[in-house]
């Protein structure tokens, strides 16, 4: 147990270093600089080399490079040229954001999702079944970018609810509710196709545990039904479902890029597209920095689980 | 439910396909006196309640500043079929073009834009998936064949790449590549890319399949009769997981088709005036635009009728449907 959570802490590190390091070096051979974005093509040659000496984009990259890793493992990321102000300082804020919006779509998502798949997979011939799963074809259908793009429209079109940002200047109720009122769009908007597909993969799971001859028996012996099926299946069907959210991390944040964009949510990903067209290489290291630390914690969290639902997994 | 999705598929192909001679207008056809109109409804009993062929009213536009417009109720005009090319226009195109989805805020037909659209970003996610498919096939195929350190080395790799968010790596590819660039050199990167991002899903699959077809009695009466290795590959062990790979290239294409419209969106896709789903949303992208001109968001709902038929051709396949609805998000 010990060695397998290790082996994957170690994974996940290498994972951290691997994608900021490319994300810089692929931002830095990209043709363009910061300084060529920032001053126009009209600029004089002797500002354009005196702003590149400043920010240490004369070096050749692999110096810089260099020069910006040994900075980085004490944590020290550069400062953000277009905003004028370390990535250290820049980037907790915009990742909370996207934290808090991913944790209220995932949230969402596992709260409606997971009993919903249970009700269909235990009753797979009912009407009830029948329009669950109507609605999760719908909704698999409808990527966050979609989804996103009609609850804006709605909220624009009754005014129920706020249709962007995070805040609000004028803000009648308190604070937290206002940023209740304005997390629902953005968050519905990533957490219904999720649901969906949790939906889909429960229900599949428990069908399939149902069949086996351990359900029979335990039904034979008189248990009750529904007993059986939210206790004993639902546990064994619990290993298929555990192992995706490994991989939800990476869809999670996927469809948060479309969502922040969409709804104007303060999040990285709308940092991460400025800074990647302004060419703002540290800004870009730091993003996807922070962005594979979300991914790193979201594997190590789903091995921990997927070991505690299922120990043969440790060993495979 | 799989015909329903047949259908869908279908009418999208064959709209874009015939793009020139169904869609009413070209594409960067502008009208200055008829932006954000809304659509045109063809009518078929006039006001007098008699019946007529069908025809159209023009709008008249009464509130600048709003664009609001109203029906001319006065005039009645006939609709054209299979005139200069065309399946159907208006008689009178300069005054009361037809606009069966509206028109945008530069007065472009939406509906044409709407069928031109759909043969750039089908277009594109098809070839997309071919390449994915390829490209994996290869990569999976070798590794499977050869196996020891390659393979482990090839399958790390793929690894990593699929624990990654696939719209930040797109993004990521995307973004460091000069952001102006002509719309041919746009459709081959981003197929390229989208390629790239794919090909994994693919490779594992394939890899897979390979290694377990290496060890039935076929494969090792093949090679012990002296099949090459490109003869073992193409001729015996590939052909087996063709299953596979059709199936992956149908779920890979409602992914692409929502990639393009998000890199699209966020005005690093294809550049004016060339249409495409997501050009078109890119268009549309402020809230008071599509609030108040709802027909803006038809190529959302293009979107999701393509996605919605492509999900029933799969549900028939539960093994496919088990993964589609893993990567439907990527």
């Amino acid at each position: 147990m010990t060695f397998y959570l290790a082996r994957r802490l170690l994974f996940a590190l290498f994972l951290v270093f691997a994608v900021s390091s490319s994300a810089m070096i692929l931002a830095r051979l990209a043709p363009g600089d910061y300084v060529t974005e920032a001053l126009g093509p009209g600029a004089r040659a002797e500002a354009v080399a005196e702003a590149r000496a400043r920010y240490g984009l004369d070096r050749p990259v692999l110096a810089q490079y260099a020069d910006w890793l040994s900075h980085a493992i004490r944590f020290d990321f550069g400062r953000s040229m277009a905003n004028d102000r370390p990535v250290g300082e820049l980037i907790p804020e915009r990742a909370a954001n996207t934290a808090l919006l991913a944790g209220a779509a995932l949230l969402f998502a596992t709260v409606v999702g997971l009993p919903l798949g249970v009700v269909s997979g235990s009753r797979p011939s009912g009407a009830l079944s029948a329009a669950i799963r109507t609605f999760s074809v719908v909704f698999l259908s409808l990527p966050p970018l979609l989804t996103s793009l009609f609850l804006v429209f709605l909220a624009a079109r009754t005014g129920w609810l706020p249709i962007g940002g995070m805040r609000s200047a004028d803000a009648a109720s308190g604070p937290a509710l206002d940023l209740l009122r304005h997390l629902i769009v953005p968050a519905a908007a990533l957490g219904l196709p999720l649901a969906a597909m949790f939906e889909r993969l429960q229900s599949q799971a428990l069908a399939e545990t149902i069949g086996q001859p351990f359900v029979l028996a335990t039904i034979a012996r008189g248990v009750p039904r529904s007993r059986v099926i939210w206790r004993d299946a639902l546990r064994a069907a619990l290993r298929p479902v555990a192992s995706v959210y490994g991989l939800v991390v990476g869809t999670l944040l996927s469809g948060s890029f479309a969502v922040e964009i969409m709804t104007s949510w303060p999040g990285l990903g709308r940092l991460m597209l400025d800074a990647l067209v302004a060419r703002d290489v540290y800004l870009v290291a730091g993003c996807a920095a922070a962005g594979s630390v979300f991914l790193a914690a979201g594997t190590l969290i789903s091995d921990a689980l997927l070991a505690a639902v299922d120990p043969r997994a440790i060993e495979a | 439910m799989r015909l329903v999705g047949w259908a869908l598929v279908a009418a999208a192909c064959i709209g874009g396909l015939l793009a020139p001679v169904v869609a009413p207008h070209a594409v960067d056809d502008r009208r200055p006196g008829l932006l954000n109109a809304p659509p045109t409804r063809p009518h078929l009993v006039d006001s007098d309640g008699s019946l007529h062929a069908p025809f159209i009213y023009s709008w008249t536009l009464v509130d600048q500043l709003e664009q609001r417009y109203v029906e001319n109720r006065g005039t009645r005009i006939p609709l054209v079929w299979m005139s200069e090319g065309r399946l159907v226009r208006s008689s009178n195109e300069s005054s009361a073009p037809l606009l069966l989805l509206g028109a945008d805020s530069y007065g472009r037909d939406v509906f044409s834009r709407l069928l031109f659209g759909a043969r750039t970003s089908l277009a594109l996610s098809i070839v997309a998936a071919l390449g994915t498919v390829l490209l994996g096939a290869a990569v999976g195929g070798i590794a499977g064949y050869l196996g020891g350190a390659f393979d482990d080395l090839l399958m790390r790799a793929s690894d990593f790449v699929l624990v990654l968010p696939a719209m930040y790596v797109a993004l990521g590819l995307r973004s460091v590549l000069p952001i102006v660039l002509s719309a041919q050199v746009v459709f081959a990167l981003l197929a390229s890319i989208f390629a790239i991002v794919g090909a994994p899903f693919v490779a594992r699959g394939v890899r897979a399949i390979v290694r377990s077809e290496l060890q039935l009695d076929y494969a090792v009466a093949a090679q012990s009769l002296g099949a090459s290795h490109l003869r073992m590959l193409g001729r015996h062990l590939l052909p087996a997981a063709a299953g596979f790979v059709g199936v992956q290239v149908t779920m890979l294409v409602p992914g692409f088709i929502v990639a393009e419209a998000t890199l699209s969106y966020v005005g690093l896709g294809f550049p004016e005036p060339v249409a495409s789903w997501g050009t078109m949303l890119h268009d549309a992208s402020n809230v008071r635009a599509f609030a108040d001109f709802p027909w803006l968001l038809s190529p959302a709902a293009a979107i999701f009728l393509v996605v919605l038929g492509v999900n029933l051709l799969l549900q028939s396949n539960p093994e496919a449907a088990r993964r589609r609805s893993i990567q439907s998000m990527g």
